[in-house]
């Protein structure tokens, strides 16, 4: 196989989806780190500069995972992951903290972040350990290692601490829906989050009403020819109620009070108007700030280098965690759909993708690369124009730093390889 | 199925995402994000306020720099403080507390820590500035007067208030505007237009720059000057002469309307009202409720006009017919209402339209008022008449001149009467006394120059103002510039001239000739009552004169008010004939009067009421 094959069969569309996402991501990284005195956009002790820096590093590192083997992947895929527990572990003892998190090893120039290498490992492992002959899905015995490997690293990431990366791994269950976990513990799954939103938001006695004049409309409208099992009915409508009164427990009681603070902000629980306005300088000063700076923006935004909230740093962390409210400021509606827009499409073309994939492995890599993006995209999005509380997670592709788009972009690219390869395998 | 799972999750959120951000972006926008973005400051440049001059070109009002000293707590180093409080000429206590009262405003944010400082402590402060860091000097601009007269004409400004914030969206907290006087009347053209600078904030609200290179920045406009009708030295020459005096003063150039001197006794100085001790100045003559200098007496005394009124009533009776200029009443020392007699000091016998006026004949102008009522079926159609030409002459309304308070004075009408005697239960007889200026009628100072004037003109006059030009133009404002006529015919004010002409020849003025100047006059001695624990009491007669000069060709028409000054030929004519010596000549040949009305003072005479003792009043002094 030459490496001009590889440059034929590479999908195209997506590493164009790829490079507009990058290069928006840079621009708005410039934007948000500007200053006056900046001289180049060379300059590498500016963020920017940096950051640009760190896409060289990461077209390299395509170039390298194009050029290997493909099946190289699937066969190391159980050494990258032990690297990636180890690494994990080795922060115990070695970790750089920043901003309260022991999540970097110091490389000098440049601080890697295992997490994210973590991420790309516990793809590949869970790929390789679903696509193995010997496993089967439906026995609970096998779910219970896919499950392990994906909760291991998680585990390990909580402590650092850093839950925001931990939740990623959940992600991965996807994976294992996809290859035939029964779709109920997904239907369960959403309920209690469901529930337990509610119960916050209205308290259980609205629950209790709401679902009670549900079923109320079922038994009206229902086909008459069906029975309804009495008892187990009412013995679920009875176990929610009791758990709806049990979020309120743990809620006050098990929580801490920052969580209460976000699940607060996050369903607008405060109505008193002097207590909204203390809490929008303290607890609430970031989403704020953040949906305050995207609305500005208005329709057509502000205009390159014209943000004036991103001028004045009223957002933290706009480069990294909150860089989409720089899109929101200077570019405005247009900007913050457009990027909507191109994140849909590639995970929609991934999905594409994976299911043209004959490969086992490369169908649920496949998968575990969308989940992972997904979940990125969707709480780091959601997060920042308020539709989810304060979870601090990176938005692929755009936020600044290293190891992140070094590995968002070997997750992808890994991926596109395992693609590219596809029609060899055959032969 | 599970397929397809995933992609309607994405497909989901995409258009969550969407929704959200529309609602954001194009729903909550709005459009005035400029002014409510927290990183974009306003910065506002003030234009220089229009200076004021007087009908000669002679400055009345500038506007001086003034200089306040200014702290950023968080930025001042260690200094020697010593050698700062002498070099800002405060003492170390004092530096030290408002340096603590700085910091708890904010420590990031600038406050005055020494206000308004004199242009010599400005000088020696200036260039050792710069070693105090954290300090820094910030120039205001304050209003400057050239002259210690007329602060009720010119007004004072002040910084605005919420009302005004609320109702004019061009002012903002902090903005000085003008609060009464000319200074309020034409606030739009002496305050110019404002400049604004956008300047781009971090968090910590500090400047980064300028917003959008300043495209957006707009320049101040200067404020326009005017020049007002005010005679400066006439003004200033006035304001003397009611030292110690109670009234107004009202002179017009009959010929334009222009208010050649708009005086209130007592007055202040206008630079009390800036500058460091104002809050304080203020509220010493706020509270001075006795000389109430602040009440501008020119222009809200509405009080009896007493005998310069019957010169008004001789023209109605004129115009209507009711007697002619040889028609004869005699006076009997008085006149009778029913069985009634009331007084008249003239001396008695027959009088005509001529002696009546120049010796003030009472029982003469009762008669004529009688007369003019006679020509009616019903009192209240007579009533109606007299009412419709005394308006004519500007009284009973607020005349319109460009100040903004003033009072309508009263011309009673018949409704006025129906409420107080009942429907046909008054006549001529029961409102007799407004036939001599006293009764209902009242009128104030302004409102009597106009009559004035409009006896000078013969039959018209032009609404008096004060302003003369904006921005170096005369005004061709219609209200100022054309003529409202009286409805009393031009020939009837000739004999009526002629009898005021008498009042100064020979008649109740005679003692107040000057040389060279013929002048038509009226005098007017009125009698006044105040409340002291409720009972009432009369006082000392009000002073009263009315002239115009020179009777062939009138350049000024005055009216002189002074409370309490016993006959009209005393204070108010002795400042009348010496306002208009002063304006016509330039100088005073009557030493004797000028000397005499430096020295007077009614202080004793205003002071009577407070005692707590019985007192007298209309005693002979002088």
């Amino acid at each position: 196989m030459s490496g001009k094959s590889v440059l034929k069969r590479l999908d195209w569309f997506s590493v164009l989806l790829y490079i507009c996402l990058v290069f928006i991501g840079w621009i708005n990284i410039y934007s948000s780190t500007f200053t006056d005195e900046a001289t180049s956009i060379f300059d590498f002790a500016s963020l920017y500069g940096k950051q640009l820096f760190f896409i060289g590093t990461s077209a390299v590192a395509i170039v390298i995972i194009l050029a290997l083997e493909a099946n190289f992947y699937e066969r190391f895929s159980s050494l990258f992951y032990i690297i990636s527990i180890v690494l994990l572990l080795g922060l115990f003892v070695f970790g750089k903290t920043i901003a309260g998190a022991t999540s970097w090893y110091n490389l000098g120039f440049f601080n890697l972040q295992p997490s994210e290498f973590a991420k790309v490992a516990t793809a590949l492992a869970l790929a390789k350990y679903l696509s193995d002959i010997q496993t089967d899905i439906k026995r609970q015995k096998d779910q219970m290692i896919a499950l392990l490997i994906i909760l291991l690293p998680a585990f390990l990431i909580i402590p650092q601490p850093d839950p925001g990366s931990a939740l990623v791994f959940f992600a991965l269950i996807f994976v294992i829906f996809r290859e035939g976990l029964p779709l109920y513990y997904l239907g369960i799954g959403s309920m209690i989050v469901l529930i337990f939103i509610l119960t916050l938001k209205f308290g259980t006695i609205w629950v209790a009403i709401i679902l009670g004049l549900l079923l109320a409309l079922f038994l009206l409208f229902k086909k008459p020819s069906f029975k309804v099992p009495i008892i187990p009915v009412s013995l679920i409508y009875i176990a929610i109620i009791l758990f709806s009164l049990s979020v309120n427990f743990v809620f006050n009681s098990v929580f801490e009070q920052r969580h209460r603070d976000r699940f607060g902000l996050w369903l607008r629980l405060e109505k008193d108007p002097k207590k909204l306005e203390e809490i929008r300088k303290t607890i609430g000063y970031n989403t704020y700030q953040s949906e305050k700076a995207i609305e500005s923006g208005g329709f057509s935004g502000k205009g390159f280098l014209e943000g004036t909230r991103t001028k004045g740093d009223f957002v933290p962390e706009q480069h990294t965690d909150y860089i989409f409210t720089t899109v929101g400021e200077e570019w405005g509606f247009l900007g913050t759909a457009t990027v909507v827009i191109l994140f849909t499409l590639l995970l929609l073309r991934l999905i594409h993708l994976s299911e043209r994939q004959k490969n086992h492995f490369s169908r649920m890599y496949g998968y575990g690369v969308i989940s992972i993006l997904f979940v990125h995209y969707f709480i780091n999005i959601g997060m920042v124009i308020g539709v989810l509380p304060t979870i601090g997670i990176p938005l692929p592709f755009f936020s600044y730093g290293g190891s992140g788009l070094l590995f968002f972009s070997a997750l992808l690219f890994i991926f596109l390889k395992l693609d590219a390869n596809r029609l060899n395998e055959l032969t | 199925m599970r397929k397809l799972l995933l992609s309607s999750i994405i497909l989901l959120v995409g258009l969550t995402f969407i929704g959200r951000l529309s609602y954001l972006q194009i729903f909550s926008f709005s459009p005035n994000q400029i002014l409510e973005d927290p990183a974009i400051k306003a910065v506002y440049d003030y234009p220089e306020r229009g200076y004021i001059y007087d009908r000669n070109g002679k400055l009345l009002v500038a506007n001086q720099p003034a200089y306040d000293v200014m702290v950023i707590p968080r930025e001042v180093k260690p200094l020697d403080t010593l050698e700062f409080c002498k070099l800002l000429g405060i003492d170390k206590e004092k530096f030290i507390s408002q340096l603590k009262k700085a910091r708890i405003y904010s420590p990031r944010l600038p406050s005055v820590l020494v206000p308004q400082l004199s242009k010599e402590d400005y000088g020696r402060l200036q260039e050792k500035m710069r070693r105090f860091e954290g300090f820094y000097i910030q120039k205001r601009s304050l209003r400057y007067y050239d002259t210690n007269s007329g602060a009720n004409v010119l007004g004072y400004i002040s910084e605005v208030n919420e009302w005004d914030l609320e109702r004019n969206p061009s002012y903002a907290a902090g903005e000085l505007k003008g609060t009464t006087g000319i200074e309020k009347e034409y606030e739009s053209i002496l305050r110019g237009r404002k400049g604004v600078k956008y300047i781009q904030k971090d968090r910590f609200n500090r400047d980064i720059g300028p917003y959008k290179d300043g495209a957006l920045d707009t320049l101040p406009e200067q404020g326009k000057q005017i020049t007002v009708t005010l005679d400066k030295t006439l003004q200033e020459y006035g304001e003397k002469l009611m030292v110690g005096k109670h009234g107004g003063v009202v002179a017009i150039e009959p010929a334009s309307g222009e208010i050649l001197a708009l005086i209130s006794g007592p007055t202040y100085d206008p630079a009390l009202l800036v500058g460091r001790e104002r809050s304080k100045n203020y509220s010493k003559l706020h509270y001075d409720t006795i000389a109430k200098p602040t009440f501008d007496r020119s222009i809200l005394a509405s009080q009896s006009p007493g005998s310069p009124f019957k010169t008004l009533n001789a023209l109605v009776a004129l115009q209507e017919g009711a007697v002619t200029p040889e028609t004869t009443i005699k006076c009997y020392n008085g006149f009778y209402v029913g069985r009634r007699k009331r007084g008249c000091h003239c001396g008695g016998g027959n009088r005509d339209l001529n002696s009546g006026i120049y010796l003030s004949c009472n029982a003469y102008f009762a008669g004529a008022f009688r007369k003019i009522y006679d020509l009616f079926p019903t009192s209240a159609e007579g009533m109606d008449v007299w009412e419709k030409h005394m308006k004519s002459f500007g009284l009973g309304s607020y005349l319109g001149y460009d100040l903004p308070t003033g009072r309508p004075g009263r011309i009673p009408n018949k409704e006025y009467y129906n409420r107080i005697y009942g429907s046909k239960r008054w006549s001529s007889s029961t409102i007799i006394s407004n036939s001599i200026g006293q009764g209902e009628v009242e009128v104030t100072p302004i409102q009597l120059a106009n009559m004035t004037a409009a006896i000078a003109n013969r039959g018209h006059y032009f609404t008096p103002h004060v302003i003369k030009k904006i921005g170096g133009e005369d005004i061709s404002i219609p209200k100022f510039t054309e003529a409202k006529h009286t409805s009393i015919d031009k020939k009837y004010f000739e004999p009526v001239i002629e009898g005021m002409a008498n009042v100064y020849h020979k008649g109740t003025a005679r003692w107040l000739q000057i040389k060279d100047i013929e002048i038509a006059g009226k005098t007017g001695t009125v009698e006044n009552f105040t409340r002291i624990n409720g009972v009432r009491t009369q006082l000392t007669d009000n002073s009263v004169f009315v002239a115009f000069a020179p009777v062939d060709n009138p350049q000024i028409a005055i009216a002189v008010y002074i409370e309490n000054g016993y006959y009209g030929s005393r204070y108010a004519g002795h400042i009348a004939t010496l306002m208009i010596e002063k304006y016509l000549k330039g100088e005073i040949t009557r030493a004797d009067l000028e000397k005499r009305m430096l020295e007077k003072t009614l202080e004793d005479e205003y002071a009577k009421p407070y005692s707590g003792e019985p007192f007298k009043i209309n005693e002979r002094v002088w």
